[in-house]
């Protein structure tokens, strides 16, 4: 991934492209690819690392009132005052935006990772143990996933006042499966190698194949399905909050954000969508991004498909 | 004694891989089986290190009948045999150092006390020095990694070896190695052995006693 043949890099293309006058003709098909892949993880890199300073540092600086209405500046298209212009009962969007796209991080993060840890548990236990746990279990997996998680998330959610623990709840509760069904067939594989016969006949105990051998073999899967949930995990927080089921509806969500735009929408002023659109979709496929760049290291046969 | 009496074992119950194998391995000697490929007899060196469990027949280990097979099979019997594999890429565990890999039964057996000792005298015994203990796996060769999986078979003392074509992905030197290293143990310690493998040359030279997959199978 690293190319420094050439002294200090400080942008990737120059790099790509004075050595090809040098280099054999067949390597420069491999070289561009490799760059294009290059500049694709760097770009991601990149955004998700200016997100990340986003939502640590703005609200530090700029604190949001949630609830501060100022009519007489409502729906003001962008200007330098406000960048992103403000929304129907005149609040600045961008900061919003910025503060909506911090909730939906934060949902999605903690989310994913819990429903990773629940997934891997119940995976690993599937697989380790066998026999009719394994049946039981995977059957229960299956009827799970027979409903739509959307609407099985409406339903969690739906049972506790609004606020950003039930979403997490929902969201996580409602993507464990897949995970489930990663780290159970990665287990199985697993299982079946040599050197667990090995461990078994060195005296390893079943915890201790479990522990040693078993989930160390399938953290980077587990992890990598963990932050392939990320994205995931914030377009259903937003998915929540649009209809209204999710954050109360003054908190700065970008799910919210997109839902009071609405109306405004079709008045003509397209800045209340678009702004809090973009900053769902752009970071979200950052993180894809980089995402599959991982699963690209840890797997280079896929590297023909491309993420999402 | 070792004693594999009538096992039947296979995958399927319906068709077994193993019929009605029989063999008896006293204390300080060694057997060679001979079989082609496919025949069966990795499985039958599988239910004799107590690996997988025979659909009949019985496994008898120094007088004590086998009643139950891997993690069930009580520790102290499934540690009386040490086991090598024909495929030291899959017997090691990908994410261990070679020092790590050979010292795994002693850890796994809560028996650290004399860990950094012994392991790094049972790898010279093998022939592998220093740095290379500090690689991985994918660092090293295919003999430098069956040697450390002799290392660990042999680290827990065991009574009875079990040597599953352990030297069929090797070079002759190496190969020559490995079964020094057996034989210099087997000495010291009186250990039973049970070598399987295809190489007739090999097993004759290396073995007591030779028979053949059909000798003593059902089929035979």
């Amino acid at each position: 991934m690293a190319d420094t043949t050439t002294g200090p890099v400080t942008a990737a293309a120059p790099v790509t492209r004075e050595p090809a006058t040098t280099k054999p003709v067949w390597r420069s098909h491999g070289r561009t690819r490799r760059s294009t892949r290059t500049v694709r993880v760097r770009t991601s890199a990149a955004l998700v690392a200016v997100v990340a300073l986003a939502v640590l540092v703005v609200p530090l600086l700029a604190p949001l009132d949630q609830q501060a209405v100022d009519l007489a500046r409502k729906l003001q298209p962008p200007s330098l005052a406000h960048p992103f212009g403000t929304d129907d009962v005149g609040r600045d969007l961008l900061l919003r935006c910025v503060y909506g796209l911090r909730v939906s991080l934060l949902v999605g993060l903690v989310a994913a990772l819990v429903a990773t840890v629940i997934g891997t548990a119940v995976g690993a236990a599937a697989a380790a143990f066998g026999g009719w746990t394994d049946r039981i279990v995977m059957r229960l997996v299956d009827t799970f996933s027979s409903v739509p998680h959307l609407l099985l998330g409406i339903f969690i959610v739906a049972m506790f006042r609004p606020g950003v623990w039930p979403v997490i709840v929902s969201v996580a509760l409602t993507h464990w499966l897949s995970t489930a069904r990663i780290v159970r067939s990665e287990v199985l594989s697993l299982r079946a190698r040599p050197y667990i016969d090995a461990a078994i006949s060195g005296g390893a105990s079943r915890r201790r194949v479990i522990r040693r051998h078993l989930l160390p073999g399938v953290m980077p899967q587990a992890g990598l399905a963990a932050v392939l949930m990320v994205p995931h995990a914030m377009w259903h927080e937003s998915a929540l909050s649009f209809l209204g089921l999710g954050l109360p509806s003054h908190q700065a969500s970008l799910g919210n954000l997109v839902q009071t735009a609405r109306g405004s929408l079709l008045a003509g002023d397209w800045w209340p969508t678009l702004f809090p659109g973009l900053f769902l979709i752009v970071p979200t496929l950052a993180l894809a991004g980089l995402a599959g760049a991982w699963r690209e290291r840890i797997n280079p046969r896929r590297r023909s498909e491309l993420m999402l | 004694m070792l004693e594999l009496r009538s096992i039947t074992a296979g995958y399927e119950r319906r068709a077994p891989v193993v019929r009605d194998a029989s063999l008896t391995l006293a204390p300080g000697t060694s057997l060679g089986l001979l079989g082609p490929s496919g025949c069966g007899k990795s499985t039958l060196a599988r239910v004799a290190a107590l690996l997988h469990r025979p659909d009949a027949g019985t496994v008898t280990v120094d007088g004590q009948r086998a009643t139950g097979w891997r993690h069930r099979a009580p520790r102290a019997q499934r540690t009386a045999i040490g086991v090598v594999f024909q495929q030291p890429r899959l017997s090691a565990d990908p994410r261990l150092r070679l020092s790590e890999l050979i010292a795994e039964p002693l850890r796994a057996t809560g028996r650290r006390s004399d860990l950094t000792a012994h392991v790094g005298e049972l790898a010279r015994t093998v022939g592998l020095t220093g740095e290379l203990l500090g690689r991985r796996p994918h660092e090293v060769s295919d003999g430098q990694l069956q040697r450390a999986c002799l290392a660990r078979a042999l680290v827990l003392r065991p009574r009875w070896l079990v040597c599953d074509e352990m030297t069929a992905m090797l070079d002759a030197s190496t190969t020559a190695a490995l079964v020094a290293v057996v034989e210099e143990y087997r000495r010291e310690h009186g250990a039973g052995l049970l070598a399987v493998g295809h190489d007739r040359v090999l097993l004759e030279r290396w073995c007591d006693r030779t028979v053949r997959w059909t000798e003593i199978t059902g089929a035979g």
